[in-house]
């Protein structure tokens, strides 16, 4: 086959039509020219020599270590620091909470059932000290998994009659840790607009799309599930492929106010969305005998994907849980992170939590009592026609926030610090204003004063609070001299 | 483990089934070996609760036996999990002068005394000018970082680093970019590319350029080389963020962590952060970095803001050891902790290289990673060593990569030759019957003495 001859070649050129020949030498030609030509690259840089390499890392010059003003968005309203120091507590913070060596009554930090000071859980937490020594030293897969942990989730879930719970150790890491080993990249979540900011957090850790709704409004809600439904019905590959959820709060920490569960639990169920509901606050302060948010509203707990709720708020321990059925919660036990990479909780704190539950089990007059007090402290704070009140009845947190404002956010957050230091230097109450960092919420409420209502106040000391407010407000809001918000008071 | 959902009807499914395919069929057959519960204080005996499965590990449950075994599994390196001693006194006493729960977060009123104290202590500690402090280890990393980074930094880390790092880095908005584990020519490739390029497209320089390494390294046992990333921050001018978790207390001659072990200044490091769980038998985080520093994180941090402040018999066991290991309560327990547990970890490497296991790491670090590559093999050893007596940890997927798995002994001051003594025949006896004795590296002659070690 290689023996062909140079006769053959000049046989078959001589041979071929006129046409064949002029449009092989044009494509030959061409190609030539494709060959030679400069190559024209815009984005090919010649690379730096190692003197100019130099240079640059000479003159290299990064930002400080950490400067105010290096924080992310800076078209996002509010304080870059809205730090308030409250002063240092010492000794418990039961009915009484001792600030820089004086008594006042509590109405600041959460203690809803006032088991800060209750003696039962003290002893089983020193009797869990003399058994298994403080720290847990592993994390729940490698020998920190105590059969006090597995009691308490046992208990927990059989309190809610569901089946499994699954327990972290701080209850920040437990819904911001649950909510991306859920949700991935590609899929939705409809949240409330007024959610806390663990939610937030894990809202941006999973890396899903969020569409916020406006706050318990459940058309706001329709509207987007419908939405949603019509681009779904328009890709329908695509929507076979992606998971819808939906992540509320029974008694939401920004303002107090109850979610409307029923009415969006029937909407999850229509379109098919997975239901997470947060209840850091309302677990053991609302419902019949302290069941929550879904034993007050009557909705059937297996509508619900898995429920969060915290042991530092009401309870008098630490941690924070998620329960729920075990097809869900069980996934938490490898792939949520804060439970897995985490040291599991240390088992005295897991021991506090048991001997609260028992406690709330057998004695529902302990939430009765704190309903009633809250409902009285709602009342009573309503006559003061200065503030506004936000906050369900039932609501051991409630907002209050200047009915009328005074100028700007600015101005109005020093009228209230004042007011809480007036309420405090006065009449010997404290009370704080919730620390939000500012740049980082999705949302901003008015600045407030938070009041946590507990089960031990009587009537006379809730009087007291109302009394000592309605003075504070008095005195602070008729100065002639407010603060000018370009002199700010709060300083170190 | 449930396989059925109870919601299947016109819902996308919860779980890819990929995804779950090797939980199912991989991890479910070995599972027993893990998330075993014990009913005893973790120190150098622990207690487990037997499981036994009727249905190969779909579910347990329990035979009514306990099993003691010697503990080479928990975080234990000073040996202070104790129910008894000066430190659980202390948390006990703490329990009625302070309570348990503080119910509220330290920029809300929730910062009382002991938090303050134990700042200043850790500060003290780790030789830097001022600290703070959170209730959980993990969240200190994750509730802190994105409030140092934003999205004008270029982060360098290490490719092995642990899984808070990895979620403070990626919730934080920074570009990261992953150096090859302890390699310092990787490093120093990553940082020439980040100062001379710049931001992708703009060129811009980068705010600021971070180098996050931990001090030692829970699934490989290495300790980080500290003066070479030194001098590469200054020759780079970038920061570095240490995290000591594992290295806190149980490295450097006086239990200050690796900038103690390389004798370097802790000052040269601009963030030190560590976690109270493993040395201090407590749990909790903490950060040290320059008082202004602190002053601004304070103010900014997300755990400040949002996050309950730490319970006080915890933080009372965190100042009661801590005092212990600096030598301030009077005696040398602190000190004669810190050596055992440096012999300990010397000895126990030494046999185990010399017996022709292939281990990892570095000769002074307390965690002593053994390889076994093979899932099967490390669900055998755990296994049989709990018949005999034995606690150990077998790690493999997804903590490390699939054909990657070893067995990572933790050593604790606690441990005595004797019981190491023990442990080592017996591993040996079983590493010779599954065939991990196949180092090919020059084996020791001559006896390994427990005292020069």
């Amino acid at each position: 086959m290689l023996n062909i001859s140079g006769d053959y070649i000049y046989q078959s050129i001589i041979q071929a039509p006129i046409y064949h020949l002029l449009l092989e030498g044009i494509l030959f030609m061409w190609v030539i020219w494709l060959l030679k030509r400069k190559k024209i690259n815009p984005t090919e840089e010649q690379p730096l020599s190692a003197k100019e390499q130099q240079q640059i890392i000479d003159h290299f010059e990064p930002k400080p270590l950490i400067y105010n003003g290096d924080s992310r968005d800076e078209g996002v309203e509010g304080d870059e620091s809205s730090e308030i120091d409250w002063g240092t507590i010492d000794g418990p913070a039961g009915k009484y909470i001792e600030i820089d060596g004086t008594k006042y009554l509590n109405l600041a930090t959460h203690n809803y059932l006032g088991f800060v000071e209750e003696p039962s859980i003290l002893d089983e937490t020193e009797r869990c000290i003399r058994q298994y020594g403080v720290g847990s030293c592993g994390p729940r897969g490698f020998y920190g998994t105590v059969d006090v942990h597995l009691e308490l989730e046992e208990a927990i879930a059989k309190f809610l009659n569901l089946e499994e719970t699954a327990l972290y150790a701080y209850s920040f890491a437990a819904i911001s840790s649950a909510i991306p080993s859920y949700a991935k990249r590609g899929d939705v979540i409809f949240a409330d607009e007024h959610v806390n900011f663990a939610i937030q957090r894990g809202l941006i850790a999973s890396r899903s799309e969020i569409r916020y709704f406006k706050h318990n409004d459940v058309e706001d809600l329709t509207r987007l599930l419908n939405l949603q439904r019509k681009a779904d019905l328009q890709n329908p590959v695509k929507a076979k492929a992606i998971r819808r959820f939906c992540v509320v709060e029974g008694i939401y920490s920004k303002t107090g106010l109850i979610c409307p569960l029923k009415e969006i639990s029937e909407l999850c169920l229509e379109f098919k969305v997975r239901l997470f509901v947060d209840e850091s606050i309302s677990f053991g302060a609302i419902g019949q005998t302290g069941r929550g948010i879904t034993e007050y509203l009557n909705v059937p707990r297996e509508n619900i994907d898995f429920i969060s709720g915290s042991l530092e708020q009401g309870l008098g321990a630490f941690g924070g849980f998620i329960v729920g059925s075990s097809y869900v919660v069980d996934h938490q036990r490898i792939s949520g992170l804060g439970y897995c990479f985490s040291a599991s909780l240390p088992p005295m704190l897991a021991g506090a939590g048991i001997q609260a539950l028992k406690l709330i089990e057998s004695n529902p007059q302990l939430i009765q009592e704190l309903q009633n007090n809250c409902e009285y402290m709602d009342r009573k704070l309503r006559s003061l026609s200065v503030f506004t009140i936000s906050g369900h009845p039932l609501s051991p947190v409630k907002h209050m926030s200047l009915k009328k404002s005074f100028g700007s956010r600015k101005t109005d957050k020093l009228l209230l610090k004042e007011i809480a230091f007036h309420v405090r230097e006065n009449a010997k109450i404290a009370v704080v204003m919730p620390a939000y960092l500012e740049k980082e919420e999705k949302t901003l409420l008015p600045p407030s004063i938070r009041i946590a209502v507990n089960r031990l106040l009587k009537d006379n000391e809730m009087d007291d609070v109302v009394t000592a407010l309605k003075e504070a407000a008095n005195v602070v809001l008729s100065k002639p001299d407010l603060p000018d918000y370009d002199e700010p008071k709060s300083q170190n | 483990m449930s396989i059925t959902s109870p919601r299947v009807q016109g819902y996308t499914q919860l779980y890819a089934s990929f995804e779950s395919f090797y939980t199912r069929h991989v991890y479910r057959r070995v599972r027993d070996g893990w998330n075993i519960p014990i009913c005893s204080v973790p120190g150098a005996h622990l207690t487990l609760v037997e499981r036994v499965s009727p249905d190969h590990n779909w579910s347990f449950q329990y035979s009514g036996k306990t099993i003691k075994c010697i503990n080479l599994g928990s975080y234990n390196y000073l040996g202070f999990a104790e129910n008894h001693g000066p430190c659980a006194e202390d948390s006990i006493r703490t329990i009625r002068t302070q309570g348990v729960c503080v119910g509220s977060t330290r920029g809300e009123l929730g910062n009382a005394i002991y938090h303050d104290q134990l700042d200043r202590l850790v500060a003290r500690f780790v030789g830097h000018e001022d600290a703070i402090t959170c209730g959980m280890g993990f969240a200190t990393n994750a509730l802190n970082l994105p409030c140092i980074l934003n999205k004008n930094c270029l982060v360098i880390s290490d490719e092995k680093n642990h899984a808070s790092i990895i979620l403070g880095l990626r919730t934080s908005g920074a570009t990261i970019r992953v150096f090859k584990h302890n390699n310092m020519q990787s490093l120093e490739k990553r940082l020439r590319d980040g100062v001379i390029n710049g931001q992708p497209r703009t060129h811009l320089p980068w705010d600021k350029i971070f180098i996050v390494v931990e001090g030692v390294y829970s699934m490989e046992g290495s300790i980080v080389r500290l003066p070479e990333i030194i001098e590469l921050k200054k020759k780079y001018r970038a920061y570095i963020y240490l995290d000591e978790a594992h290295s806190i207390g149980a490295v450097g001659p006086r239990g200050r962590g690796v900038c103690d072990y390389w004798n370097a200044n802790p000052h040269d490091v601009d963030i030190l952060m560590g976690t109270f769980t493993k040395s201090f038998g407590a749990a909790g985080g903490y950060i040290a970095g320059s008082r202004e520093f602190i002053k601004i994180l304070k103010s900014r941090s997300h755990a400040e803001s949002y996050g309950g402040s730490m319970s006080a018999p915890v933080a009372e066991q965190i100042i009661s050891s801590m005092t212990i290991i600096m030598g301030e309560d009077g005696t040398s327990e602190g000190v004669r902790r810190i050596r055992q547990l440096s012999r300990n970890s010397r000895y126990f490497r030494q046999k185990l290289k010399q017996l022709g296991f292939i281990v990892y790491g570095n000769d002074d670090s307390p965690v002593v990673p053994v390889a076994l590559y093979m899932p099967s093999k490390i669900a055998f050893i755990v296994r049989e060593m709990i018949k005999r007596g034995i606690a150990l940890v077998g790690v493999g997927f997804p903590a490390t990569p699939l054909v990657e798995g070893r067995i990572r002994f933790c050593m604790s001051a606690s441990h005595s030759k004797e019981m190491l003594d023990h442990v080592l025949d017996e591993f040996s006896e079983l590493g010779d019957s599954i065939m991990a004795r196949t180092s090919t590296l020059p084996r020791q002659k001559g006896e390994v003495v427990y005292e020069n070690v």
